[in-house]
């Protein structure tokens, strides 16, 4: 186990009852403080595991340990410590939000402690809404109010489901804001999202799932570089129905029925071969009338990575 | 944290609350249904009745008909508690906090139990609106009231974490401890059943639950104090069992 990490998995296993493998022996530790993404597909495994750990489904096999609290033999200590957004909108619909959050503080075994439930509500903004009844509210503040509720006891390491699902760019900027804010209190972070741009945003290490195997984590900047690409898209004049030989060396890719040629190149070192080849085209008499670059962004990494792994 | 007490109290106090949010309807249907018993029985017929082992009908009907409101309202308000957060997804707040099943099962139970006791009260104090009341055994009978709701409500927690939908809610106290009870003797002694059926009905369960709480009333039952007493203590330990085994197996609670 490394020194800082506030949770510490290792082998997590789910298989669910209909024989379906959700989680396939998880390793991963999470740094104390840090923001963690998890990136993954529709039905990749990262709601069953954040709910394996929270103690809503029951793992097959493998151990947890938060804050070096074993999450079945000491569950008391490491469900304590953390607070758990749920991907699905839960509420009671006649509750209010004050009487809702403060219910989720005894709920974890914490005295009743009216100054910090309006401090949540307020870092929330919901604070005008406190006496509201939560079936009044629109959807942007229901999950504000599961936030609200999961922060209700002081966890120190936050799991927020895909917490920007559903809600409008403003509320997602807000959202990120007081992910931020979170995180300089020292609260460690896990989210999960669709939003590529969520990640690159916020994390500082991201780590993608795919049918139930954890493929790969690393440090954001890392993984941007690593497997980051870039491409140069020359917009021909005249359609090509194949890429002429001269041009074998860069491997670029005809499309839109030949009238672009793409040239794919790593972040590393392809961009000094692009004068030669604009050179090179040139010396073919090829016209063209745009040309772009475009860095491939974190959707695109992911999905070539799974690609790739599928395929081999 | 050996005993999550913050834990138990916000389960209870959200029981309670949800409670009085229907309070009215949650009080008025029953004493109405037994006002309409009283009316019917006690009034209409029992005045061309007997009294049953001395003591007058309308009087003898009382204590059956606060164990049968209090049989079903148990069922139905412990179901409905822990089924429906199953139903609406909030679940997964009770299932992630730092609760043992005990804790979990105290908090739901203790409030169904409890609105279980203040029903059964209240329809007692409508008896006595009805009927002259003299209680026997007023410690006893409190006691077996306590009882009684307690096992009631335990295992309508267990039918609200099998049921899957809301007819199979109904489903046991509308077709199984209805009928039991008033083939039970809720409503009559079994001395006054011809001696085959008086053989038959001894094996419904319900029977010795009655005779029991009518004994802490007058004194005497369809069958001893000890042996009702002995039978709502297995009752209860059965109901107790039983959520012990669906907490240790994850039975329906966790996938
Ligand atoms: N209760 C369940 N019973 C059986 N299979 C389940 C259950 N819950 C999830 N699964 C399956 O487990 C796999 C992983 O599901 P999971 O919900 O963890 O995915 P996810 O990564 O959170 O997906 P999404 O991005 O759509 O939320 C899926 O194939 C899903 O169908
Ligand atoms: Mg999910």
């Amino acid at each position: 186990m490394s020194g800082d990490a506030v949770l510490s998995i290792r082998g997590l296993s789910k298989r669910y009852g209909s024989g379906l493998e959700a989680l396939k022996a998880v390793d991963l530790d999470i740094h104390r403080g840090e923001i963690f993404a998890l990136l993954g597909p529709n039905g990749a495994g990262k709601t069953t595991l954040i709910s394996a750990i929270c103690g809503i489904v029951q793992p097959t096999a493998g151990r947890v340990s938060v804050d070096g609290h074993d999450h079945q033999r000491d569950y008391r200590q490491a469900r304590q410590r953390i607070g758990l957004v749920p991907q699905e909108l839960h509420t009671e619909a006649f509750e209010t939000v004050r009487a809702t959050v403060s219910f989720s503080r005894g709920l974890f075994g914490l005295p009743a402690n009216p100054g910090h439930i309006e401090q949540v509500l307020r870092d929330l903004s919901l604070w005008d809404k406190r006496d509201s009844q939560i079936r009044e509210l629109s959807g942007g503040m229901k999950r504000r109010v599961m936030i609200a509720k999961a922060l209700a006891h002081e966890p120190q390491v936050l799991f927020l489901d895909e917490p920007t699902a559903g809600v409008d760019v403003e509320l997602r900027r807000t959202l990120w804001t007081q992910v931020e804010a979170l995180r300089g209190r020292g609260v460690t972070v896990i989210l999960t999202t669709h939003y590529i741009e969520e990640a690159q945003e916020l994390a500082d290490r991201i780590g993608i799932i795919h049918r139930g195997e954890l493929l790969l984590v690393d440090d954001k900047h890392r993984l941007m570089r690593e497997l980051g690409r870039r491409q140069l898209r020359l917009h021909l004049l005249e359609p090509l129905a194949e890429v002429p030989a001269e041009l074998a060396d860069w491997a670029p890719s005809l499309e839109a029925q030949g009238t672009e040629l793409v040239y794919r190149f790593d972040q590393r070192d392809g961009e000094r071969r692009i004068p030669e080849l604009l050179a090179r085209v040139h010396a073919l008499g090829l016209d063209y009338n745009d040309l772009n670059t475009s860095e491939s962004s974190l959707e695109d990494i992911f999905v070539d990575f799974v690609a790739q792994r599928s395929g081999a | 944290m050996s005993f999550n007490r913050h834990g138990v109290w916000a389960i209870y106090t959200f029981e309670m609350a949800r409670w009085r949010r229907t309070l009215w309807q949650s009080l008025v249907a029953p004493v109405l249904t037994t006002t309409l018993y009283f009316v019917v029985f006690g009034a209409a017929i029992g005045e061309r009745m007997d009294s049953v082992d001395g003591v007058p009908y309308g009087a003898f009907i009382v204590p059956g008909l606060i164990m049968l409101t209090l049989f079903t309202q148990s069922l139905s308000n412990a179901s409905f508690g822990i089924y429906f957060p199953q139903f609406s997804g909030t679940i997964y707040e009770i299932l992630s906090a730092p609760l043992s099943s005990l804790e979990i099962v105290l908090g739901y139970v203790g409030a169904a139990a409890t609105k279980s006791v203040i029903l059964g009260l209240v329809i007692l104090a409508t008896g006595a609106c009805f009927v002259e009341l003299n209680i026997a055994h007023p410690v006893w009978m409190a006691a077996y009231l306590l009882l009684m709701a307690l096992t009631f409500s335990l295992f309508g927690f267990i039918i609200g974490i099998w049921a899957r939908n809301f007819e199979q809610l109904q489903f046991v106290p509308m077709l199984v401890v209805t009928p039991l009870t008033f083939l039970g003797g809720a409503f009559y002694s079994i001395d006054m059943l011809p001696p085959a059926w008086q053989t038959a009905t001894l094996a419904n369960p319900i029977v010795y639950l009655i005779s029991g709480f009518r004994w802490t009333f007058y004194g005497s039952g369809d069958v001893g104090f000890a042996l009702s007493l002995g039978c709502a203590l297995a009752a209860l330990g059965i109901g107790l069992a039983w959520v012990w085994w669906i907490f240790r197996t994850g039975y329906r609670l966790k996938q």
